[in-house]
């Protein structure tokens, strides 16, 4: 078959969080370079499972590159080799015939394996519900023209917020820190008017967040940036220690402790 | 205090403040040392100056640069710790994508400045004999030119330099991203002040010890 491409696959399969792991070597043959990467591991799939063995597990959703959910370490780079895009947006084409890949879970402590290539990213979500939102009172929606937004300052808020969470910042730097995932939750809504008055408590509680979920800290390396499917800046790092140093400073005490969800 | 401390963000910033004390100290200390190639009168006049005349003021500095050392490499430590642990299981392939290599050797490069800063102390500030068994008291100027005639403290310096110029280039870039104030930028890995500012530093330090294994400073 012409137009196909042969590569070999070393894939990290784990049973279990807490089964040991290791390394399998699979080949696989005729694979289109049209194919995402996903559908490459389908048909692997399709074979182990026709050969009445377990697939291989992975996360995986809209495969439309927005929803967060797929993310493989592909030899050596988060969401693998090609620039801005996740792994279901990646193509077998950025790989040449007789490639040898080598495809792992993120790793970091607060990323525990669930099963081979899928794992747990649970704190992202306890680090937004520590402080990634803003409390207003809900009710019929007020006129969209009643709160000016520069649209320099709305511009700056989207690019944070196109943090999809798929959790390759953290799988790509090299202290497993989350700073940049926190740092986009932080600061699109503290560039808005509606985060403001919350502004500086959220840099505080989802700082302290991270913290707990034993992610490593920010020295700016910069290798998130790289991996961020979403091309999300180091810039609202910066914002959130700025945030956050304010926020030490003038912050009062509160009166009653808020639970971490 | 204690949270602030606690908190990864806010040993980052005491490494920051801190550091900044440090950079300050060795674009003066640089300054001063370049008064060797000046001549044997004016140098050993500059070391009585430190010494006698204006000791007290040279004290609060040293309080202030102590106090600094010891809060960055408490920190430094502490979030190395921190960092090693949060990745418990290591990849088996990782590829550094677009991190300096300054960025990915400030520890192991800041533990050998450690190194460094401890027998330069002890060189030509404690005068450890066991060290450098030439050293005397007072004769600054001396002490330069025998310690440089030997090529092991050459070359120790100059390794020390190297690291000096990496670590600048990190952090005088760093710092102001983690206090908070630098600008956005399009491409924010993208420096020239730092560099600016590493070469000056790590150029006019190696002029010294150069300076006297070339025969400038005899």
């Amino acid at each position: 078959m012409s137009g196909t491409m042969n590569i070999t696959l070393k894939v990290w399969r784990q049973a279990g969080p807490t089964a040991p792991g290791g390394f399998e070597e699979y080949k696989a043959p005729g694979i289109s370079p049209d194919m995402s990467f996903l559908e490459m591991l389908d048909v692997v799939n399709e074979r182990l499972i026709e050969g009445g063995k377990d697939p291989i597990a992975f996360d995986h959703d809209c495969r439309e590159g927005i929803c967060g959910m797929c993310g493989l370490m592909i030899n050596g780079s988060a969401h693998g080799p090609s620039k801005l895009t996740t792994t279901c947006q990646l193509h077998m084409r950025s790989f040449k015939d007789g490639d040898y890949i080598t495809i792992e879970p993120w790793r970091a402590k607060a990323f525990p394996v669930l099963r081979d290539l899928v794992v747990d990213r649970g704190p992202l979500d306890r680090i937004i519900q520590a402080g990634g939102f803003v409390s207003v009172a809900t009710g019929s929606p007020q006129d969209a023209n009643a709160l000016p937004i520069g649209k320099l300052e709305a511009d700056e808020a989207m690019d944070a917020a196109a943090c999809i969470g798929c959790g390759a910042c953290v799988a790509a730097c090299p202290n497993a820190s989350v700073s940049l995932f926190t740092a986009a939750k932080i600061s699109h809504l503290g560039l808005l008017p509606q985060g403001q008055p919350e502004r500086y408590r959220r840099a505080l509680h989802m700082v302290a967040q991270m913290d707990l979920e034993g992610f490593g800290g920010c020295t700016l390396f910069g290798e998130c940036m790289e991996a961020c499917p979403k091309g999300i800046s180091i810039d609202f790092i910066k914002r959130m220690h700025g945030d956050y140093i304010w926020g030490a400073v003038t912050e009062k005490p509160e009166k009653v402790a808020l639970g971490s969800g | 205090m204690r949270k602030f401390w606690d908190s990864s963000v806010g040993k980052k910033v005491v490494m920051g403040l801190t550091g900044l004390v440090l950079v300050g100290f060795v674009l003066g200390h640089m300054a001063g040392n370049l008064q060797v190639f000046m001549g044997m009168e004016r140098y050993n006049a500059y070391a009585k100056l430190l010494q006698e005349d204006i000791i007290e003021i040279t004290w609060a500095v040293r309080v202030a640069l102590l106090v600094s050392v010891v809060l960055h490499v408490t920190a430094a430590w502490q979030l190395t710790r921190r960092s090693w642990d949060a990745r418990p299981v290591a990849y088996a392939l990782r590829e550094a994508q677009v991190s300096t290599y300054a960025s990915r050797t400030m520890r192991w490069g800041g533990i050998y400045l450690f190194l460094f800063l401890v027998l330069h102390l002890g060189q030509f500030t404690l005068g450890w004999t066991w060290l450098f068994p030439e050293y005397a008291k007072g004769a600054a100027y001396g002490n330069v030119v025998l310690a440089f005639g030997h090529p092991f403290w050459v070359a120790f310096y100059l390794v020390a330099m190297f690291f000096l110029l990496l670590h600048l280039f990190h952090g005088t870039w760093a710092v102001l991203r983690t206090l908070g104030l630098a600008k956005n930028a399009a491409e924010p890995l993208q420096r020239r002040l730092p560099l600016i500012i590493a070469l000056v530093v790590t150029v006019g330090f190696s002029l010294v010890p150069l300076g006297v294994a070339l025969g400038f400073v005899r």
